[in-house]
């Protein structure tokens, strides 16, 4: 009896096998598989920090799959966004799940992203040779900058209206040709039903493929160069007798493994997000945009939603238009030549010196003091504030060249530390 | 043709030649899809003029109407908010409406076709926010010095009561005065101007 069941479960696997074996000599598939997974050696250092580049991918699939369903009955339409968006959430069966599905997603994309940028200064994974995948890195981010932006104006709630109307007229700013900029972005003389009805088109179709492109890039460029790890030395240095990196394991089944644990922990915090306390009391979703747009009022008192705050404080904190809007903008081009910034000899944090670990310190000091006064009303206090920690931003690039090289390094171990 | 030698100059011609005859045709392709986003026809032509009877705004109230999307504010301004406006003048970035926009006939001290009627575009110039309508003079949360005027609740911009910037806030120019006429006392025409005089 045995017998007869191991037969069928042989004639299976074989037929399995040879489905392989036909696909195997028309794709490269299993070669695919043990380049990028099986024999893809990553450092066996890797810590708390490396779950966030996972859990990036993790909340973009969250995306796309809730944001399909979303357009199923969302109405692109200035007379009906704001009560589809409502029968969403009250008279679709689960609407209102995949809804708040979607917009603690957009939040939670810049919570792992944030931590998954904050995980490459510290060890620095943007020095040579991954400085392109850095790049391609921050091409994503602006990418989810936009992406985020433009979803943020479908519900055409009283703050979808407003960011957006501050947000197309930052363009307003630039010589010359801004205002004609700002007019071809809305396509109208003001935020108007074309301004979403073409903000719904980048939404949902060019700006997630162009997210997708760029992804893959990204994991192609990581994997030509491997991935870094929180001593900041090479593994592919040090080889045993076989050719694989001594600190090095397979990416599968290891890492796999390891990402699943951080995706379960994920999701867990996803969900209580998700079931208790969606709006996080205006943090996710604002308080205002549960008031359809009035584009002859603005509210009282307008912030962007959390992630874009750090810049928003930064275009506060300076009293000329086209030296904040210039100021923001500089805010995030300077991420883009950190990697030619940083002249010191080691990369990771561990080892580099106390000037190097302090300026880390200043910086997400300085960046999440900026996120929190980006949402408060601009008071004087407030501004003040604003302009100090714009100054510790600024200066934690403007002088990480000589920092960087004044600093005094520690010695780098030739393993990684806890190898075996 | 293996035994000619290669003409490597002619080689290069032809690919540069190829080169920009294709993208001539790229940037032409994208002509069309680009200029689809500007503003169209209807977008245009819904820009037309609107009507707005004034008679029942008491002096030192404001209205607002709707014209091409925008919020309109129209003010029937007091007789001490007219007096108060020439000392303003060193407080402002741009007292004399050099640089800002006003058509002909509101280019004067007090930025309007007749003095009470205040007739301004409630767009703030620095990122289009609709500023707050604050008469309140010295209003305790705008300071003592406060003359009663705009103030933008977005990033703090103020203007005077006839929506002239101050100094030191983010708004680089004064409030836009929209085109209007009269048509007999107390009817307004918002985005016509034919017949006014200069």
């Amino acid at each position: 009896m045995s017998n007869g069941d191991s037969g069928v479960l042989h004639r299976v696997t074989d037929a399995l096998g040879g489905l392989r074996d036909w696909v195997d000599a028309r794709f490269p598939l299993l070669k695919t598989w043990k380049e990028h997974a099986s024999e893809y050696y990553s450092p066996k250092n890797f810590n708390f920090w490396y779950y966030f580049g996972a859990l990036s991918l993790v909340v973009l699939v969250i995306q796309i799959l809730s944001g399909i369903f979303l357009t199923m009955n969302y109405k692109p339409a200035a007379a009906d966004a704001f009560a589809s968006v409502e029968y969403i959430m009250r008279d679709v069966d689960w609407g209102w799940l995949i809804r708040y599905m979607h917009s603690t997603g957009a939040s939670a994309f810049f919570i792992v992203v944030y931590l998954h940028m904050f995980r490459g200064l510290m060890y620095g994974s943007y020095r040579q040779p991954r400085e392109l995948l850095w790049l391609i890195g921050m091409l994503i981010y602006l990418a989810l900058m936009a992406e985020a932006f433009m979803g943020y104006l479908l519900p055409w709630g009283q703050m979808s209206y407003w960011g957006a109307q501050v947000i197309v007229s930052l363009f307003g700013a630039i010589p010359f040709i801004g205002d004609a900029l700002a007019e071809w972005i809305r396509g109208d003389y003001y935020i108007s039903d074309i301004t979403l009805n073409r903000f719904f088109a980048l939404h949902v179709i060019a700006i997630p493929l162009l997210l997708v492109l760029l992804v893959f890039l990204h994991i192609v460029a990581l994997h030509k160069v491997g991935s870094n790890n929180p001593d900041g030395i090479e593994i592919k240095a040090r080889k045993g007798a076989d050719g694989k990196p001594l600190d090095g394991i397979p990416f599968h089944p290891y890492y796999t493994v390891k990402d699943l644990v951080g995706v379960v922990v994920f999701a867990a915090a996803f969900a209580a997000v998700l079931f208790f306390e969606p709006t996080v009391n205006g943090l996710f979703l604002e308080h205002a945009n549960f008031e359809p747009a009035d584009p002859l009022k603005t509210p009282e008192h307008i912030a962007p939603v959390w992630y874009f705050t750090p810049f928003y404080a930064v275009l506060r904190a300076v009293p000329s238009k086209t030296g904040g809007v210039t100021l923001m903008g500089l805010a995030i081009l300077a991420l883009f030549v950190l990697p030619w910034l940083d002249r010191s000899p080691v990369r990771s944090i561990r080892y580099k010196g106390w000037i190097s670990r302090v300026a880390l310190a200043l910086f997400a000091v300085s960046f999440v003091a900026l996120g929190y006064l980006g949402l408060k009303p601009p008071s004087t206090t407030y501004v003040w504030l604003a302009r100090m920690f714009t100054m510790i931003y600024f200066a934690f690039f403007a002088l990480m060249p000589f920092y960087t090289r004044w600093d005094r390094p520690r010695p780098v171990p030739e393993r990684v530390r806890f190898h075996d | 043709m293996s035994d000619e030698a290669v003409n490597l100059g002619r080689r290069h011609l032809l690919t540069l030649l190829t080169t920009v005859a294709g993208g001539i045709g790229v940037v032409a392709v994208a002509v069309p899809f680009l200029s689809s986003l500007k503003p169209s026809a209807r977008a245009q032509a819904l820009g037309a003029p609107i009507e707005v009877d004034v008679s029942k705004i008491e002096p030192g109230q404001r209205i607002t109407v709707e014209w091409r999307g925008k919020p309109i504010y129209i003010v029937r301004r007091t007789p001490e908010a007219l007096a108060a406006l020439p000392g303003l003048a060193t407080r402002l970035r741009d007292p004399e409406s050099q640089a800002s926009e006003q058509p002909q006939y509101a280019h004067n001290v007090h930025r309007s076709l007749v003095p009470e009627i205040f007739v301004v575009v409630g767009v703030c110039t620095h990122l289009g926010c609709a500023p707050l309508f604050r008469p309140e003079v010295g209003a305790a949360d705008l300071g003592a010095d406060w003359p009663g005027g705009f103030f933008c609740p977005c990033h703090g911009s103020r203007f005077d009561m006839a929506g002239r910037v101050f100094a030191g806030v983010p708004a680089p120019l004064n409030l836009a005065v929209p085109p209007y006429r009269f048509v007999g006392d107390s009817t307004l025409v918002i985005g016509d101007d034919t017949g006014v005089g200069a």
